[in-house]
This record gives C-alpha cells, sequence and structure tokens, in this order.
C-alpha cells in the first residue's frame, strides 16, 4: 500500500532520529541558546550551545515538540555539529540540509526540516542572557 | 413517496456520481477518500456547470449596465441572493449582503457596527472554541476602541461551559460571537439559548455558521441571530463567496464598510451619500460568478435536504468515533456524537499530527493536520496540533472503516522499535 516515496520518508533511519534521538535534552554549561517554532503546525525546537572562545562547539543539545521529520532533521543536525566549530555552521546551508536529512521532502515538510536548521543559525549568534537562566524552554518539549 | 421514504436515510453513492473530483485515483492505484470537508466541500457538476454556463453565456459586470448582458449577470446574481435568502429563511434578500468569505463577513460586523458601537469598557463575548477568524477582528475591535474581550469557557468533553453565562452576560455586553459549530471539536452549540440570554442582557449576537449552515437547517428568523457569517466553499460552492446576514435595523444603522463603487447613491468632491441595502456592503465589483455558483450549489443542497443531510452525517460521526476508539490509543478531542457535528479532531498516542496526515494520504485519505486556525482551543486542550477528518453527505461509511484500517498501520510503523 505504501509507495517508494514513504517508505523512504518515514525509513528507519528517519525513525531512529526520532524515537532515539541524538543529544535531546539540555546543555549542563550553555553559552548560547535559541527557540524557534513553525506557527503553521506548531512544530517547536530549540538548541543549546556551549561554545568556547575559539570558536569550537563544545556541546550542542536540541529540545522541542513536532513531527517526526522536525525532531529527526534535529536529531540529526545535532549530531553532525556536535564537536565541530562555529564557521561550519555558518557555511551549512539549507540546501546541505536538506541533503543530510537524506529524503525528498515536499515543499510543506520542507519547512520541517529546515526548523532546527533555522534555530542552530540563529542559536549562535545568541547568547544566553540572565533572563534565560530557568534551564530549559518556556515551550520546548512541554507547549501545552 | 411514503413516510418510511421520507425518513429514510441518505444513500451517497446516489450524489457521488455528481461529484467528478470523488473519482480521483492518487499514487498510482488508491481512490481518493476526501475527509476534508471542514476545511472545503468539493463541487457537484451541476455547481460547476453553472459556473461554466455563467461564463460562457450570461457574463457582464452586474448593477451597471443596461445592455442585455448586463441584464442576465444581473438576475443571475440577483437570484442568488433570493436563493440564500429563503436557504436561511432570512425576511428580506436586502439582508443577504454578499462578502468574498465569512472572514469577509465577520470583519465587515466588527469594523461597521464595532466602531460605531463599541466604546472603552465595554465588553465582546466570545468562546474559547472560536476559530481565528471570530477572534481577531474582535481583538482589533477592542485595540481600536478599548473594549475588554471576554471568553466563555469550555468543559473537559468539549461544550461550553453554559454556567459561566450569568457572570459574563451584563450590561457592558454589548456583542456575543460565536460559533453555531466548533470547526474542530464539532460541538454543535445552543445557540438559540445563547442568544435569548444575550438578548436579555442587551447585547446582540453575530453567530458563525462557516461550519453549520453546510450540515443542518438554518432558520435566521427562528434563531434570532443579529448577524450570521458563512462561506460558499464549504457548501459546494466555489472559493470566493460568503454571505453575512443582518437584522435591517442594524444594518441600515451600520456605516458603510468600504467604500467604491456600488455603495453610493451619489458622490461629490466633498463627499457621498451611501447606497441603500445591500448594495451599501457591496463595494466595487462583488464576486459575481462565485455568487451564482453558490446559488447552484443551494439548489442542490436542497434537492438532497438539508435534514437528511444532518441525520446521515450523525451516522458518520458516530461509526468515525466506533472506528478510532477501536484502533485504541486515539484520543478524541469533543463530545459524544450526540452533541456534534461531522468533524472528529485527533490524537494518536504520541504520533505527530502531521505524520499522521502524510501517512494515511498515500492511502488516499485527505485528513487536515495542524491546530485548524484555533490555537486557543488546543491550547485549552493541551496539545499542539490534531489530525481532522470532517464528513459530508458523499462520505460513505465505508471511507470511514478506511481512515481506521490506516491508523492501525501508521500506528504499527511507529511501534516497530
Amino acid at each position: 500500500m505504501m509507495s517508494l516515496d514513504e517508505e523512504q520518508l518515514y525509513q528507519e533511519h528517519i525513525l531512529d532520529h526520532y524515537e532515539d534521538p541524538y543529544h535531546r535534552g539540555h546543555c549542563q554549561h550553555c553559552t548560547h541558546a535559541h527557540e524557534d517554532d513553525n506557527p503553521l503546525c506548531g512544530d517547536v525546537v530549540r538548541m543549546e550551545l556551549d561554545l568556547l572562545d575559539n570558536g569550537q562547539i563544545k556541546e550542542v543539545y536540541f529540545d522541542g515538540d513536532g513531527c517526526c521529520i522536525s525532531q529527526a532533521a534535529a536529531s540529526m543536525l545535532v549530531e553532525k555539529f556536535d564537536g565541530r566549530s562555529v564557521e561550519e555552521v555558518k557555511r551549512f546551508t539549507a540546501n546541505e540540509m536538506l541533503e543530510l536529512f537524506g529524503v525528498r521532502l515536499t515543499a510543506n515538510r520542507q519547512k520541517c526540516c529546515l526548523l532546527p536548521w533555522r534555530v542552530l543559525q540563529a542559536a549562535i549568534y545568541s547568547p544566553r542572557t540572565e533572563q534565560d537562566d530557568d534551564q530549559g524552554s518556556a515551550r520546548a518539549g512541554k507547549d501545552s | 413517496m411514503s413516510v418510511t421514504a421520507a425518513t429514510s436515510i441518505l444513500n451517497p453513492e446516489a450524489f457521488r456520481p455528481d461529484f467528478p473530483i470523488l473519482d480521483t485515483v492518487l499514487h498510482g492505484n488508491v481512490p481518493l477518500v476526501y475527509l476534508d470537508n471542514g476545511a472545503t466541500s468539493q463541487r457537484p457538476r451541476q455547481v460547476i456547470q453553472a459556473i461554466v454556463d455563467t461564463y460562457e453565456r450570461h457574463y457582464a459586470n452586474v448593477h451597471r449596465g443596461i445592455h442585455w448582458l448586463a441584464d442576465q449577470s444581473t438576475d443571475l446574481y440577483e437570484g442568488a441572493r433570493e436563493k440564500v435568502c429563503a436557504f436561511i429563511n432570512a425576511p428580506a434578500k436586502e439582508q443577504v449582503i454578499f462578502t468574498h468569505g465569512a472572514t469577509e463577513a465577520i470583519n465587515l460586523v466588527a469594523r461597521s457596527w464595532g466602531d460605531a458601537n463599541m466604546h472603552a469598557g465595554d465588553e465582546i463575548l466570545l468562546t474559547e472554541m472560536e476559530h481565528h477568524s471570530n477572534i481577531v477582528p474582535w481583538q482589533q475591535l477592542a485595540a481600536r476602541s478599548g473594549a475588554v474581550l471576554r471568553y466563555i469557557p469550555l468543559t473537559d468533553d468539549g461544550r461550553l461551559e453554559l454556567g459561566s453565562l450569568d457572570g459574563l452576560l451584563h450590561e457592558r455586553t454589548k456583542i456575543v460571537a460565536l460559533t453555531a459549530i466548533s470547526n474542530v471539536l464539532g460541538t454543535i452549540n445552543p445557540v438559540e439559548e445563547i442568544i435569548r440570554r444575550a438578548h436579555q442582557a442587551g447585547a446582540v449576537v453575530l453567530i458563525d455558521g462557516a461550519q453549520s449552515v453546510p450540515h443542518q437547517p438554518t432558520d435566521v428568523a427562528a434563531m434570532d441571530c443579529d448577524f450570521l457569517a458563512f462561506s460558499g466553499h464549504k457548501m459546494l460552492g466555489p472559493s470566493g463567496v460568503g454571505v453575512l446576514y443582518g437584522k435591517r435595523e442594524l444594518l441600515d444603522a451600520m456605516p458603510p464598510f468600504m467604500g467604491g463603487g456600488s455603495m453610493i447613491r451619489r458622490v461629490r468632491l466633498d463627499g457621498f451619500e451611501p447606497g441603500d441595502l445591500p448594495a451599501k456592503f457591496e463595494a466595487g465589483t462583488p464576486p459575481i460568478v462565485p455568487a451564482i455558483g453558490l446559488g447552484a450549489a443551494i439548489d442542490y443542497l436542497n434537492a438532497v435536504g438539508m435534514p437528511a443531510i444532518q441525520r446521515y452525517e450523525c451516522l458518520l460521526t458516530e461509526r468515525a468515533h466506533e472506528v478510532l476508539d477501536r484502533v485504541g490509543g486515539v484520543r478524541i478531542l469533543g463530545p459524544q456524537p450526540r452533541y456534534k457535528s461531522g468533524i472528529v479532531s485527533f490524537t494518536l498516542e504520541r504520533i505527530h499530527a502531521h505524520d499522521i496526515a502524510q501517512l494515511v494520504d498515500r492511502h488516499g485519505i485527505a485528513v487536515r493536520a495542524g491546530h485548524h486556525c484555533a490555537m486557543p482551543l488546543h491550547k485549552r486542550y493541551g496539545v499542539n496540533a490534531t489530525a481532522r477528518a470532517s464528513f459530508y453527505f458523499y462520505n460513505t461509511l465505508a471511507e470511514i472503516d478506511k481512515l481506521g484500517e490506516a491508523l492501525q498501520q501508521v500506528k504499527g510503523l511507529f511501534h516497530r522499535l
């Protein structure tokens, strides 16, 4: 019944990231953080980073709530950039994000996949302020 | 015709051949199962033909020419107004205003009636189950006027908390705006009772009929609402046309909403005099062909019979609840079928609504996923998004069973670990 496309979209690799995500949670020492949503579907992703002065990403974690695509994409992205540099994040384009995800997505679902990419791009420019000191997010993962 | 026939259940197979789109086969080999009627319905060929005929044989601008074609199109356009008038049992056709949709109809009231009547400290009473189109125009009005918004809360099973009305309705309440049927929960609201109590408090009442007018008989005289707004495209008509019904004394007293051609009696360089109803609220070239298409849709609905549609959709809703309950792990938002119209919004365990919609699409099934333009309602029930199946009289019990089977498979996929 299921077409090839669909088997790909919900293939093991993606479901694995969704069910058993890489670094879902919070940085113990968070220097930068950003959170955003897709207003049309309500998907939420938050990214937390521990950035070193030399531009290295010591740690990156995500949290969020949303569809399989948005959450699996966040997990893949975090896995790719954990331990890498801010410069590499800056150079990482939207198209490369879609390639990383690996399955061809319709325009609507591309928005789901690009949400974590967009949040990470903003997070590297978003130093954590004192107000953020309540660990974690008001919305991510527990929006209700 | 015998009594049995008159009360017998509608047979969708008698109507499905009229809807060309329902023959669609997608993804190679699966027939379309269209369960997104709450977003928009499909059209029978009679409506499509009325649109084609108008463009091919009767089309000119309305109310402007004295040539033959202008008479033709004006007659058809005004004929559509008469059909709407009879369909909702309005006292006079001048009280039926064509807009570009239900949203514009509500905005018209919020802008025209609202700006003339709302003052700082006055109150607007809505419900927590409103569509954004019946929230945002009132928030804008509150911001312009200094009026205060209040909301009738909801019970856990998705009905209005009527016990709260005594506290919420008082002399400062100037308008109550509520939906007759929730576009998410399917709840049929007791609008007559609310209208009666609002009137006792001195408030006027606007009913959002976008989900009710297509699915049950409507009688504005019996309901005694002050305004009724609804769309054409959810009731077999084209998109781009909606209706505002209003009580005459209110409409007469209201200033025009938009300025332009048609809505004036005369224009001088230093001012204008507005025209009479309904022209006063139909500035510019109106949605001529969509309105004529809506007229054809009403002819079709009358032939099917609104009471029969309502009864049949109850059956579909009952079946949907049974089928979804059997899937296991489904949470339906909203009340038991006896309080509902043909709308079933649900979550399935922790599988996101978009994943549900995408996966059932592969079975040809069209359902909506998201917040359905009702974010406050979703917040009330602690969910970000739901999947929504919404029915019309051309849907079959077998289609609902297919939804159940597809959901079983979705569950299976996510339970593979």
